[in-house]
């Protein structure tokens, strides 16, 4: 059903709060900079930010960890604000890949 | 973006005390007023201020003019019907003026 | 999950922030100085500097009016560089207990409280906290009386809220510092009352 958005749950039945916490790895907190940093910009605004998290797919908006939600969403908003093409970021993840994998 | 006090803003319609209802529509797009609270009617607590609207910023437009956006309170007891508490908990939720009506 | 310091390889979305980093570095949009001085920012934004407000505002009775009626310029009087933050802090009486959640998304004071915990951003929490907050504060051990009015505070839009926690009986005397110390992050959400220390 989309007449409620996947993210829109007040209200909805769930479970205990699980009150787990966890450290953030520095990938992640660089996803949080650079999100801040863009929006401090005036590049990106983070209405566009949470539009494109919330256009995830159910399944991936459930399941994925919240910083991988975040650079799904930052690398959408920059396609669509014409900051980075869709080419170039192929390009780069194959660039870097082969360079992570000793390549 | 231009600061608050220099931007176009719609006028604001709704005083603090006076009773609104958040209209049941469901369109597609970024919207933040939540799904639970649409068709609900609550009191004006007061008024924030004006802002771009979220759902035109989120889609690369400048969202002006500036909305209203009001701090609505609801009845916990009117808002779910098997609310387990006392009468006098409420919800306090900001909803733009676009999103209300006199109820 | 990811630990700190256990090898795991390149993850898609690793892999994600790696290359959107050096393309913007590329295109000279960001660099790498900025990235980095912005993540240690970040780790300097603890919820001491939201314990912080608190201890002032317990001390100090007209610092809390300005805290109440403006939490913006009240935090940048304390030196809290808060850019484009419209805080609004809302606080705890005999007769009200606050609590703050976001059901659309995460929307916290971050720049006061440093970054959310897990449970704030979960499914759960966001779902059930709207509808049944009295379930989930006795979840978090806190059991509010029928004669205390519970208000929850719905972040949909851009104001940020903090909870200013009632001053604990026991606490006559002690310096800002000290009272700091017993004011959680937790405290700050709603989801918990200042203890003295056992």
């Amino acid at each position: 059903m989309i007449e409620r958005g996947h993210h829109d749950m007040g209200g909805l039945p769930a479970g205990k709060v699980e009150r787990s916490e966890h450290d953030y790895p520095e990938w992640q907190r660089r996803v949080d900079a650079m999100v801040q940093i863009l929006r401090l910009a005036g590049r990106i605004t983070v209405d566009e930010l949470r539009k494109n998290i919330e256009g995830l797919p159910p399944a991936a908006y459930d399941k994925l960890e919240y910083y991988e939600k975040w650079v799904s969403s930052l690398t959408q908003t920059l396609i669509q604000r014409g900051l980075i093409s869709t080419d170039e970021l192929g390009r780069k993840m194959e660039e870097v890949e082969k360079r992570a994998k000793g390549g | 973006m231009p600061k608050v006090a220099e931007r176009a803003a719609v006028a604001a319609k709704y005083k603090p005390g006076e009773r609104v209802r958040v209209r049941k529509s469901a369109p597609l797009g970024h919207i933040r007023t939540p799904f639970y609270i649409r068709g609900q009617v609550g009191e004006i607590e007061r008024l924030c201020g004006a802002f771009p609207n979220p759902e035109e910023l989120a889609q690369m437009r400048s969202g002006l003019p500036a909305q209203p956006l009001y701090r609505v309170r609801f009845k916990q007891k009117d808002v779910w019907p098997d609310y387990r508490g006392p009468d006098s908990d409420v919800v306090e939720i900001e909803i733009y003026q676009h999103w209300l009506e006199k109820a | 999950m990811s630990e700190q310091g256990s090898y795991r390889p390149f993850t898609y979305y690793q892999l994600m922030e790696t290359s959107l980093r050096e393309l913007l570095v590329e295109k000279g949009i960001l660099t790498d100085e900025q990235v980095n001085a912005e993540v240690a920012a970040m780790r300097a934004r603890t919820p001491e500097r939201g314990a912080h407000v608190v201890a002032r505002a317990w001390v100090d009775a007209e610092f809390r009016k300005r805290l109440l009626a403006n939490g913006t310029a009240a935090c940048e009087e304390l030196g809290y560089e808060i850019p484009g933050l419209h805080l609004v802090v809302i606080e705890n009486t005999p007769q009200v207990h606050n609590a703050i959640v976001c059901t659309l998304c995460s929307c916290y004071p971050r720049v006061l409280l440093g970054l959310p915990p897990d449970w704030y951003k979960s499914r759960n929490y966001r779902s059930r906290m709207v509808r049944e907050p009295r379930a989930v504060l006795a979840e978090f051990g806190l059991r509010i009386a029928d004669t205390v009015q519970i208000r929850v505070h719905d972040s949909t839009a851009d104001m940020r809220y903090m909870v200013l926690p009632m001053r604990p009986k026991g606490t006559e005397g002690w310096s800002e510092e000290r009272l700091a110390g017993i004011v959680s992050r937790d405290c700050m959400i709603g989801v918990a009352v200042p203890q003295l220390a056992v």
